[in-house]
């Protein structure tokens, strides 16, 4: 089994699983395993066939051609959810792909009063555009600085990757991995991925450094990132913690009912204790009688 | 048959009264022309034409609002310190209602209307910053409960905030439209609304600071931290209370008619005691700020631009007029209290302001700044809310206290005809 044949087999196993698992009952308990991407960056030849087939996919107008534009740091926009930026690094020149990282336990998702933002039980973070009411906590939330605004529009949208949400319920492989021609690109399990991903650096160590940036990262996301320099030369935002982001605000909101059910307690019987004997002439309350 | 006749004659009578009365209210009194008054209609009006520019064309019409930075001002300025200004009807009421103390009556109704139409206005901003403002009843109403969200807290916290502050003002409406009965019932939720609010203002002062708990890596270290709720909802009271401060030396002068003489007499003593708790919480704030950042270990910031900006904030707008409260509570000092209450007031605003826009992506080569827009709007709603509140305190026993009701119905427009000659005021 060659690289890209297996690539395609563990793709094809990704989706196999999909509609097993949309067929479940709900209630089973057991959670399936959700699915990501692996990108493999010293596979990665920067010639941005994602970027095209992501705009072709979701219907946005076609990238700018011109090559050089990967030189320049880019951030996805509301009309490139997926883009292709090119680092100087200790070993030259790596291309790299950015976009949603799908995480497990994603802040937008949780910082969604509406739940607009939504998780979805297969893995990709998706946006639902009936619930939205554009109050942009989920931009200020993601560490990543992913979801996207459209700041010119009446009627605006959040814009980002959604994994290829449709084409996977149609149980196609997200359009950038499928237009990949170098195989930098691989859809699954995340389970399995992960697993590839560590094949891959124990069969030639020198080629990457020992590090599935992803795997722990905000604690876990769908995308996966493998890569032969250290992840701080390829332009991840610093001081991204190992652990799921929502749990910054869990504390708070734990203590939440604790406030709401004693509160009113505490303060009814301080009122109470503060009670005189004859109610003062009433300030207010003097008047009716 | 005869009897129903006439109890129907007689609701018609009165209904037509109500209107008249209500019609006869929403008059203007006083000169219409005055300067505040022309100011206030061209800003209104430039905010009016800009609105409509907004909802026709999109946020970055007016707004410099960017993919980097997706809050400005108008959360950062309009909801998050005008929240943190409101803070002084929870704690006033708690000081009235639950610890009975009694000195503090006299500014109970002004401060909870103060309270109600900030958030009425302020919160209220925030629907020019929704960019889908007509989903906004969405975490209210159907299956869309994000109950993992602070922003879900806060926004039920903001509605059933606002339910309850007016339920402790209610009183005076019924007082005003001479409904002796209903006021009674009104009056008799006020304990339960009371605690009710205070409860739900802890919540959502700490809440707000909450919101941010996820910027982690975005916000400067020497602003952010895991107690940025317990920060949020400390400063709120001396905020509140220096808002109050504040105010009632405005109303003092503004609202002079209204003012009897036993309040005013009040005045001093309720000033002096409000300056002693804002003292005594803000040296607590800066003692929890000294604790996290001493526990932070922030020393090696504090030699950056960022860090000077920390210590102009922590030792010009917290520790210099906990300071003069302090100096000024002791030699009963009133002008002094108003120059600590202002500070302060800047130093909040400073706060707010730092956590969610300026110590904000502080990295960001292009940093947002806010375009004459949004600040000629959010000039635009403050004098849209101190338009309302004139209007109330002109017309409702906010100041004043109701000395006696009207002895029936048709003393009703004969009062009103008294208070315009009396009570008039530059409206």
């Amino acid at each position: 089994m060659n690289r890209r044949t297996f690539a395609r087999t563990l793709g094809a196993a990704g989706v196999s699983l999909l509609p097993m698992h949309l067929a479940r009952g709900e209630g089973e308990g057991a959670r399936t395993e959700f699915v990501g991407v692996l990108v493999d960056t010293t596979r990665c030849v920067g010639c941005r066939s994602c970027e095209f087939a992501c705009a072709e996919a979701h219907g946005f107008p076609p990238p700018d051609p011109d090559e050089r534009v990967i030189e320049k740091e880019r951030a996805p926009t509301v009309t490139q959810w997926s883009i292709v930026n090119q680092y100087s690094t200790d070993r030259g020149p790596v291309s790299i792909k950015k976009q949603c990282m799908h995480c497990n336990q994603p802040a937008c998702a949780s910082a969604c009063l509406t739940k607009a933002m939504l998780k979805t039980e297969e893995g990709p973070v998706i946006w639902r555009e009936p619930k939205c009411m554009g109050c942009r906590f989920c931009m200020v939330s993601c560490p990543f600085d992913i979801p996207k605004f459209e700041y010119d529009s009446p009627v605006p949208k959040i814009q980002k990757c959604t994994l290829c949400w449709e084409r996977l319920q149609e149980g196609r492989i997200p359009a950038c991995v499928e237009a990949c021609p170098a195989d930098a690109l691989a859809f699954g399990k995340r389970a399995d991925l992960i697993k590839e991903a560590y094949r891959r650096i124990s069969s030639s160590p020198d080629q990457y450094v020992y590090h599935v940036y992803g795997e722990h990262e905000a604690g876990g996301t769908g995308y996966l990132y493998l890569a032969g320099v250290p992840f701080e030369q390829l332009g991840f935002p610093p001081g991204v913690e190992r652990i799921a982001y929502p749990e910054f605000s869990k504390d708070y909101l734990y203590a939440v009912p604790i406030v709401l059910t004693l509160w009113p307690a505490f303060l009814l019987a301080l009122s109470n204790a503060t009670k005189k004997e004859t109610e003062p002439s009433d300030y207010e309350m003097g008047h009716d009688e | 048959m005869m009897s129903n006749h006439g109890s129907r004659a007689l609701l018609a009578g009165e209904s037509r009264r109500f209107v008249r009365f209500i019609l006869s209210e929403l008059k203007p009194k006083g000169k219409l022309l005055t300067p505040f008054n022309m100011i206030a209609a061209v800003i209104l009006s430039v905010a009016a034409v800009l609105l409509t520019i907004r909802f026709a064309r999109g946020l970055s019409s007016t707004t410099n609002l960017s993919q980097d930075f997706p809050w400005g001002i108008w959360i950062g300025f309009d909801v998050i310190t005008g929240v943190a200004f409101a803070g002084g009807a929870y704690v006033i009421t708690f000081m009235v209602y639950v610890l009975k103390l009694e000195q503090y009556r006299p500014i109970v109704r002004i401060t909870v209307l103060n309270g109600l139409l900030a958030y009425v206005f302020y919160a209220g901003a925030l629907l020019f910053d929704l960019g889908r403002p007509w989903n906004v009843i969405n975490p209210i109403i159907g299956n869309s409960f994000g109950v993992s969200s602070v922003m879900f807290l806060v926004a039920w916290h903001f509605m059933l905030y606002m339910i309850t502050e007016f339920i402790e003002f209610s009183p005076a409406v019924a007082e005003w439209l001479g409904w002796k009965r209903v006021r009674k019932i009104l009056a008799s939720l006020t304990l339960g609304a009371v605690i009710f609010g205070i409860t739900l203002s802890t919540l959502h002062q700490s809440g707000l600071g909450a919101l941010f708990l996820m910027a982690k890596t975005k916000i400067h270290p020497l602003w952010y931290s895991e107690f940025m709720p317990i920060l949020f909802f400390v400063s709120s009271i001396f905020a509140g209370l220096s808002m109050v401060i504040m105010e009632g030396s405005i109303s003092q002068r503004v609202f002079r008619n209204q003012i009897t003489p036993h309040h005013r007499a009040s005045h001093r003593g309720i000033v002096l005691g409000l300056a002693r708790v804002c003292a005594g919480t803000m040296y607590v704030y800066f003692f929890l700020h000294v604790l996290v950042f001493v526990h932070g270990q922030h020393w090696t910031y504090i030699p950056t631009p960022m860090g000077y900006w920390y210590l102009v904030e922590m030792i010009v707008f917290v520790l210099i007029p906990v300071r003069l409260y302090t100096q000024a509570v002791r030699f009963e000092n009133i002008p002094l209290i108003r120059t600590a209450s202002i500070l302060t007031l800047i130093g909040i605003v400073l706060n707010r302001l730092n956590v969610s826009v300026i110590a904000f992506k502080w990295y960001a080569p292009d940093h947002y700044v806010p375009s004459w827009m949004e600040i000629e709007i959010t000039l635009a709603i403050i004098v849209a809310e101190v338009i309302v509140l004139r209007w109330i305190v002109n017309r409702m026993p906010i100041l004043r206290g109701l000395t006696e009701w009207p002895a029936d119905g048709k003393a009703l427009t004969l009062v009103t005809r008294e208070e315009q000659r009396q009570w008039t005021t530059s409206m």
